[in-house]
């Protein structure tokens, strides 16, 4: 959707392992090796979570894993900075409410 | 625990740059990087760098980068990639989060702190909303990412960073609505300012972001023009449509960890805010401990990989792989070649910003290369 396929500069996008990703329960299509936010970006994806207190809307700021607008709960871990984090096949990927909760006991 | 020589921390420019160095002499090097990959901010400068032609200049970013990892690959330097440095405790143990679920320590006989820069941000209401974000981030996500964050974009900040990522954007695909300038004057480089001009897209100077609108992402920007002391004027906001703000309002150096290993810094403006106290040979006021780049004053890639080796040569010599004579020499020659790089108008105030912090540095940096 917001793939950029050709470039000027860059040439035509090499072509990538497509994988599956869930995004609060439901699947998209990601590229193997891509981080987690753009795959979001490129399926029009823009919030990456809601704050603590004023439960506003969030999106990337820096996309260099500096700013965590961009957290996000992934595989059951909270606070995940998705901009310089790689999708891998099957992830699971929850929009996060504040802080966020680890879902699974054993990571706790 | 590992244990090396020499641990840099950052693959970027500077950090490569320093790392190839300090190899060729025979130093043993570990390369730290939180990212998946190495190239710092490289890989998405795919504009052609200015400068002579000894710095690469008419090369792009993206090729400087690839000719810096080809390298490094070939000499076999040691990377640890995905690896977060948290901390640093005696000037020579590094705490590592590997991979985000493991800790390591490293032990290393000199550091370079090679962590480059961070986007500044501005505030006014609706800066949070999804959709603005710094121009950098934009950058990040069309040239290395390839995805477009947006469609409509509005730049605030007319400096190099705001000219050649509107440029970016244009040739992404996306539409450049405008590029906003607090300043009465326009402050990037001629010839990316005039490509842009050239698109067809307005430059408004004196002129800010007043609000921005939207529920869950941007929908429109309310922008206003600024009287001579940047107080904005009552009655001259326009409202343009825009689904992405770019904030390309300057850079501040990544400086945690050389404030954590109790380095002395230094204030000046012109470099960016508080900076590592460094020397002619890149040593900081801690012993055993150099930086490169972007934290030591924000420039640009080119002066980057000259620190970086400048930071490389000389933390080679002091582990006694290079003579104090031959790293004399070859530091006179990178500071002669980072001088050129640092003339012209925007080099000049950069110039004197150094000379300040190499007068500092050269007085009260005591330790002695062995
Ligand atoms: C987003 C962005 C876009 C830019 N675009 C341009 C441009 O178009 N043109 C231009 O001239 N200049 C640009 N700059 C300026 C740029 O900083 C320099 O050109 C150059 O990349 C600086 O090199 P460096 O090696 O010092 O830092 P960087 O290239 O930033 O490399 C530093 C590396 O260290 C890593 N790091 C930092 N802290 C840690 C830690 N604690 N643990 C592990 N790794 C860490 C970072 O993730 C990064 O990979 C940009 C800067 C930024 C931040
Ligand atoms: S967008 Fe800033 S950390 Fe990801």
């Amino acid at each position: 959707m917001n793939r950029i396929i050709h470039h000027p500069i860059l040439g035509e996008k090499k072509p990538s392992k497509e994988v599956v990703i869930y995004v609060d329960d439901k699947p998209i299509i990601a590229h193997e090796g891509e981080m987690i936010a753009a795959a979001l970006i490129a399926n029009g994806i823009f919030i990456n979570r809601y704050t603590l207190h004023k439960h506003k809307p969030r999106g990337i700021y820096c996309a260099i894993g500096r700013c965590t607008d961009c957290i996000m709960t992934v595989d059951g871990v909270p606070n995940i900075r998705t901009c310089i984090t790689e999708v891998k096949e099957g992830m699971r990927i929850t929009t996060q409410k504040g802080a966020g909760v680890w879902q699974k006991e054993d990571q706790q | 625990m590992i244990q090396t020589e020499l641990a840099i921390v950052g693959a970027g420019p500077a950090g490569l740059s320093a790392a190839i160095e300090a190899r060729r002499a025979g130093a043993d090097v570990l390369l730290i990087d939180e990212n998946a990959r190495p190239g710092g901010q490289l890989f998405k400068q795919i504009h052609k760098f200015f400068g002579s032609r000894a710095h690469k200049a008419g090369t792009r970013g993206i090729n400087i980068g690839t000719e810096l990892l080809r390298e490094s690959q070939e000499l076999g330097i040691r990377t640890c990639l995905k690896g977060e440095v948290c901390g640093i405790e005696n000037g020579q143990n590094l705490w590592v989060v590997i991979d985000r679920n493991r800790s390591e320590i490293v032990k290393a006989k000199k550091i370079i702190l090679a962590t480059g820069a961070t986007e500044n941000a501005v505030a006014f209401p609706g800066w949070d909303l999804p959709g603005i974000m710094g121009a950098g981030a934009a950058q990040t996500m069309i040239n290395v990412n390839r995805v477009l964050p947006g469609r409509k974009v509005l730049m605030l900040g007319s400096g190099n960073v705001g000219v050649i990522v509107s440029y970016q954007l244009l040739q992404a695909g996306a539409d450049v609505v405008a590029v906003l300038e607090a300043a009465p004057k326009l402050g990037g480089y001629g010839v990316h300012t005039a490509k842009v001009a050239r698109a067809g897209v307005p430059f408004y100077v004196s002129h800010t972001v007043k609000q921005a609108f939207g529920t869950d992402h941007v929908e429109a920007v309310e922008i206003v023009k600024l009287d001579a002391s940047f107080n904005q004027i009552p009655g001259t906001e326009h409202i343009m449509e825009a689904d992405t703000v770019c904030l390309a309002t300057g850079l501040t150096p990544l400086t945690e960890l050389a404030w954590l290993a109790g380095c002395k810094f230094k204030y000046l403006p012109a470099l960016g805010g508080h900076l590592p106290i460094h020397d002619d040979r890149m040593r900081t006021t801690k012993e055993n401990i150099f930086v490169a780049g972007d934290i030591t004053g924000i420039e640009e890639a080119s002066t980057a990989m000259e620190e970086g080796r400048l930071a490389g040569i000389n933390a080679a010599a002091d582990l006694g792989y290079i003579s104090e004579e031959e790293a004399k020499i070859r530091s006179r020659e990178i500071w002669d070649s980072l001088n050129c790089l640092r003339s012209g108008y925007f080099g000049q105030k950069r110039r004197e910003s150094k000379d300040l912090m190499l007068q500092t540095g050269n007085e009260v940096i005591q330790w002695k290369i062995h």
